[in-house]
């Protein structure tokens, strides 16, 4: 985030919490944290619950929506003049576009009365978990090497 | 029209059974989908059914590769009935259909129903819309099922299930391709509504050996149209029209459900007749937030801008004044 004043700051923690909780909830979709002891933790036991899960995942991303609108607009306005987009930061905006479209499909299909093929939505299943796999790494390679999303504009 | 669909016409309109309902062929063809009536009162549990899913599925079943994976943690359980294929009276892989008994009471009569339990394809089916791996799907016609070429047998579509219908066989499918000690269990198994036998046109395996027709196939609106005259003429009830959002079978009965379900053996692999609400409802709802989101992230991101625009304003009026 270009400005290191207090509200910027509070904007990227927030973000970072939705970003882990979509990613944790994400997880939770699969059947690995009651078999790998976690639901088992006191007060954990509701990681196992695959529709508590999947409706914080929607809330997250409801959430992380409006984020990225909510960036995308000010970006636009009054943040271009000074900041640019590097390289690695367009990357990353490319997995991430592409895991909002797939999330959005897998939302629209889970509507009553809207149908896809499966073999589109086993497609976009993969796609949306594999994007996050990829995500994961190249934000983890990003922070190893401090590599910035936005840089001043020389 | 693919190739199947016409088959599927053609061969409909020449079986001429009265459990088909003639404008099913059309609805398979418009791409509606089918349901299934089941008249509880005309069944006489003589297991025709339950034999004839069997014959008809048998290449479906599982094959599993033995001595199974060592899993890790040691408490995963394995799920083997290779050895107990044989078992008939609840829902395993090798079982896909069974007869429930209910002995009722109802307004000084006694009944003793004998009643087909499998799986309800719902028409919003959380096992398919929450598999995390697109193996349990759901089909324009309606069918839901499970590719057990892809499904790992993580049991998530049994736990989300209301009816927890699909059972579990380790030892088959991906996982063994993939790390079987660590991830996965196998293939889960259910009632696919004999599927392929669809796709060539023909019907349902226990539909047709039944003695005393007591399911029909049709389009869901006119299936469900056919519950209730059924249950108007008959002073039944009606199961599956709004159970979880709605189901593709129709139960009716002469005696309510709430009856029923107090008397059936209800447990593992034995789906009972209660209540059920959608299970996907909250998700509906939820799909407010997810619409209204982009609006507010857009309507912040104004307030920011113009924010911005009328300090820069202010600097400049600052730098004027100076
Ligand atoms: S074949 Fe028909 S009558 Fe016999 S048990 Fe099955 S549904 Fe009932
Ligand atoms: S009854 Fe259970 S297994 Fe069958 S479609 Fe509905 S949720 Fe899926
Ligand atoms: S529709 Fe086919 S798979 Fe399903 S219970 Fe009947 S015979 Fe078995």
């Amino acid at each position: 985030m270009p400005r290191s004043d207090r509200p910027a700051r509070m904007v990227r923690h927030m973000y970072h919490l939705v970003v882990f909780g979509l990613a944790f909830t994400g997880f939770a979709q699969m059947p690995i944290f009651k078999r790998y002891y976690l639901a088992d933790v006191p007060g954990f036991a509701w990681t196992a619950d695959y529709y508590l899960n999947h409706r914080i995942h929607y809330l997250l991303a409801a959430l992380l929506l409006a984020f990225f609108t909510y960036v995308i607009i000010v970006y636009a306005t009054v943040w271009r003049s000074r900041w640019q987009i590097t390289r690695c930061g367009l990357f990353s905006l490319g997995l991430w576009s592409g895991i909002v479209v797939t999330g959005i499909m897998r939302v629209m299909k889970n509507q009553p009365g809207m149908h896809f093929s499966p073999t589109t939505t086993m497609w976009v299943d993969w796609l949306h978990l594999g994007l996050v796999l990829v995500l994961g790494m190249v934000s983890g390679i990003m922070a190893l090497g401090r590599r910035k999303i936005l840089i001043p504009r020389s | 029209m693919s190739i199947s669909r016409r088959r599927f016409l053609q061969s409909l309109a020449l079986t001429g059974l009265g459990s088909v309902l003639p404008s099913t062929a059309g609805a398979v063809a418009r791409g509606e989908e089918l349901a299934t009536l089941l008249d509880i009162g005309k069944c006489i549990g003589c297991g025709e059914c339950v034999a004839a899913c069997r014959e008809a599925n048998q290449h479906k079943y599982p094959n599993p590769q033995k001595p199974f994976p060592k899993m890790y943690p040691d408490r995963v359980k394995v799920a083997d009935w290779s050895e107990r294929q044989d078992v008939d009276d609840r829902l395993t892989p090798y079982n896909w259909l069974y007869i429930q008994y209910a002995d009722v009471t109802w307004q000084g009569r006694e009944y003793e129903l004998t009643i087909p339990r499998r799986c309800l394809h719902c028409t919003n089916p959380p096992c398919a819309n929450l598999c995390p791996w697109g193996a349990a799907l759901k089909q324009d016609n309606g069918i839901v099922r499970i590719n057990d070429t892809i499904c790992l047998g993580g049991s998530k579509c049994k736990s989300v299930c209301p009816w927890h219908i699909p059972e579990r066989q380790t030892g088959v499918g991906l996982y063994l391709q993939l790390a079987p000690s660590f991830a996965g269990n196998g293939v889960m198994y259910k009632c696919d509504r004999c599927y392929d036998r669809i796709n060539k046109g023909e019907v349902p395996a226990c539909i047709t050996a039944c003695p005393e027709n007591v399911q029909t196939i049709g389009p869901r609106s006119e299936i469900l149209a056919m519950a209730h005259e059924l249950a108007e003429k008959t002073n039944g009830f009606i199961y599956g029209e709004t159970e979880n959002g709605g189901t593709n079978t129709l139960y009716v009965s002469p005696v309510p459900f709430e009856e029923i379900d107090k008397v059936i053996d209800k447990g593992p692999g034995r789906p009972g007749f209660q209540p059920v609400d959608n299970a996907m409802a909250p998700e509906d709802k939820l799909l407010r937030a997810l619409i209204f989101a982009p609006a507010a992230g857009v309507a912040a991101g104004i307030l920011h801008t113009v924010r911005a625009l009328q300090q820069d304003d202010h600097k400049g009026d600052d730098h004027a004044k100076k």
